[in-house]
């Protein structure tokens, strides 16, 4: 048994090892715990060293750079060139405090007009991992940080807390494939689920098909995954069309746009409405409204419709019939109409008044001797004996 | 250019060549830096992120220790602080960064490891390997569906390679031989 032991011992801690890190996993996709002093050792020891470094290299670059461009500047022409030197070197100072300064207006900006309460963050490290997209902050627990919380530029969102420290917070992008948001569209109200996928573009995904995306139409949060605030712009979409399922849609994050180095963490969350999307041009242009139409003839009695349609015309044309039969429709023992006539012909139309026998109606109109029907009406059958 | 026989490159006898032993302080700071490294470097020089110092660290120590139980502390160890400050459960990186310190052990014991050209063609190999394995156990174990590229891992690998040549020359300043 020792020789055995002895034998293997090389395997046999590897198999020890392995397995012991197997069931670690295990358990932890099992339960869906985490081993939480492990990471909590490892952090505390990594981000503060990541923090020292990054003020000492600020302070030693521009230490350096002054050094070393001053000792150039005294080389090549003492009194031109330093002169020239200085400025340039406290204009680019000036730059990058401007920048500096305009990033931390625009936060703070940002940060009085949301309504929901924010920290401001600043990014110290990436994860380990070669396609992770996780960023250390260097805000955690005691600045009261915690777990699920939203994080923030002024342009968009960015990403979630996954997991906050004393010292400092992980924060998953949005560009990480296992990242998830709800969102909606702005125009068409389209709504779906944005997925990373380790690009710089991110997916919508469970859109269907038959839902209208327009290319460069805003995405804003739904607030459903209770990380986001309701009404955070995500991103403009760049790729819409018909997928095998769902539509296939990509969005450009507009969180990343103006770089990333400050961000703000979202303690207090407020939903706000979505914005109306803006048209074109605000000032819509429009024209008088048309005069009312009057008739022509004001004799003509306005309850009296004009001929218009095929029936209109119909009507007319067997009311003029019945006239000039002198039928009258819809009652009994008048003469039956012909309608083979033309009620248009002069022969057959009825004067415009009936006179009196024997008195004329217009002492300068002819009188007709004697009014004849133009047709006769067929003569009655006789039915055979 | 210089040639090299099989005789050079493999050892005679496993406990014949040089077994390194390493400071504690080197055994804590270099795996610290190397960790500290890829996390905050990348920030501030985005193309050095193909860079995987901690692998490196890992299979320099499992070569110099030329024990294959010393490989496989070294890397559980180097591979569970790198999953800690990842978002992946704790485990992924240390099994892979195990075997690799395992294999690097064993290899130590055949090959001189103290050759440019053998250190150059093993950091690849792991780098590849390490790379590769990684990918295998997050869609085994994670069902994570995530991007493997052989041609990229392949490029990766050769720069790794050539930045673990110095690097190592470095490590075998602070080391102490028996």
């Amino acid at each position: 048994m020792d020789l055995l032991l002895s034998r293997f011992r090389n395997l046999l801690v590897l198999v020890i090892a392995i397995g012991a890190q197997l069931l670690l996993l295990a358990w932890q996709v099992q339960s869906g715990n985490d081993v939480r002093l492990i990471r909590v050792w490892a952090v505390t020891a990594v981000t503060p060293l990541a923090r020292v470094i990054e003020s000492v290299r600020g302070a030693t670059a521009g230490f350096f750079s002054d050094y070393f461009y001053l000792l150039d500047v005294r080389d090549e022409n003492r009194r031109m060139k330093a002169e020239l030197g200085r400025t340039k070197l406290e204009n680019q100072f000036l730059k990058s405090e401007l920048s500096t300064a305009d990033r931390a207006r625009a936060l703070s900006q940002f940060q009085s007009r949301s309504p929901s309460r924010t920290i401001a963050a600043r990014i110290i490290g990436n994860g380990t991992g070669s396609n992770s997209k996780v960023v250390f902050i260097d805000r955690g627990s005691t600045s009261g940080v915690l777990r699920g919380m939203a994080v923030i530029t002024p342009d968009g969102i960015v990403g979630k807390i996954i997991d906050s420290f004393p010292t400092a917070s992980q924060v998953l992008l949005i560009s990480d494939p296992t990242f998830a948001a709800g969102v909606i569209s702005q125009k068409n109200h389209a709504r779906g689920t944005l997925k990373g996928e380790g690009k710089p573009n991110c997916f919508v995904d469970y859109v269907q098909n038959e839902q209208k995306v327009d290319l460069g139409e805003w995405f804003f949060t739904t607030g459903d995954d209770r990380v986001f605030p309701k009404g955070l712009p995500v991103g403009q979409v760049t790729t819409a069309r018909q997928g095998k399922n769902v539509k296939e849609i990509y969005v450009t994050p507009s969180g990343f746009q103006n770089g990333f180095e400050e961000v703000l963490v979202v303690i207090e969350g407020i939903h706000q409405p979505i914005p109306e999307p803006q048209t074109g041009s605000k000032e819509l242009k429009m024209l008088t409204p048309p005069p009312e139409e009057k008739p022509a003839d004001p004799a003509t009695p306005a309850s009296v419709p004009a001929a218009g349609t095929d029936a209109d015309r119909l009507l007319q044309r067997y009311k003029k019939i019945g006239e000039a039969g002198n039928h009258s429709y819809g009652t009994y023992g008048s003469q039956p109409p012909n309608f083979n006539i033309d009620p248009n012909d002069p022969k057959y139309r009825k004067p415009a008044a009936a006179p009196a026998a024997g008195t004329p109606a217009n002492p300068g109109s002819p009188v007709p001797a004697t009014v004849k029907p133009a047709v006769q009406p067929p003569p009655a059958e006789r039915p055979a004996p | 250019m210089a040639e090299f026989s099989t005789d050079q490159l493999l050892t005679d006898a496993p406990r014949t060549s040089r077994i390194a032993k390493l400071r504690p302080a080197v055994i804590l700071l270099a795996p610290l830096f190397a960790i500290l490294f890829q996390v905050y470097v990348p920030q501030l020089v985005s193309y050095l992120a193909f860079l995987e110092l901690p692998l490196l660290v890992t299979v320099y120590f499992a070569l110099m220790r030329r024990s294959p139980i010393a490989g496989v502390m070294f890397g559980a160890g180097i591979g569970l602080v790198q999953d800690s400050l990842s978002h992946q459960p704790l485990g992924m990186f240390g099994i892979v960064k195990t075997l690799v310190g395992y294999f690097a052990g064993s290899v130590s014991l055949r090959f001189d490891v103290d050759n440019t050209y053998v250190r150059f063609i093993l950091a690849f190999f792991f780098f590849f390997f390490h790379q590769f394995f990684y990918w295998v156990l997050a869609r085994a174990l994670l069902g994570q569906l995530i991007d493997f590229n052989p041609q990229q891992t392949l490029i990766s690998g050769l720069l790794n390679a050539v930045v673990a040549v110095p690097l190592f020359l470095i490590l075998d300043k602070m080391r102490v031989t028996e």
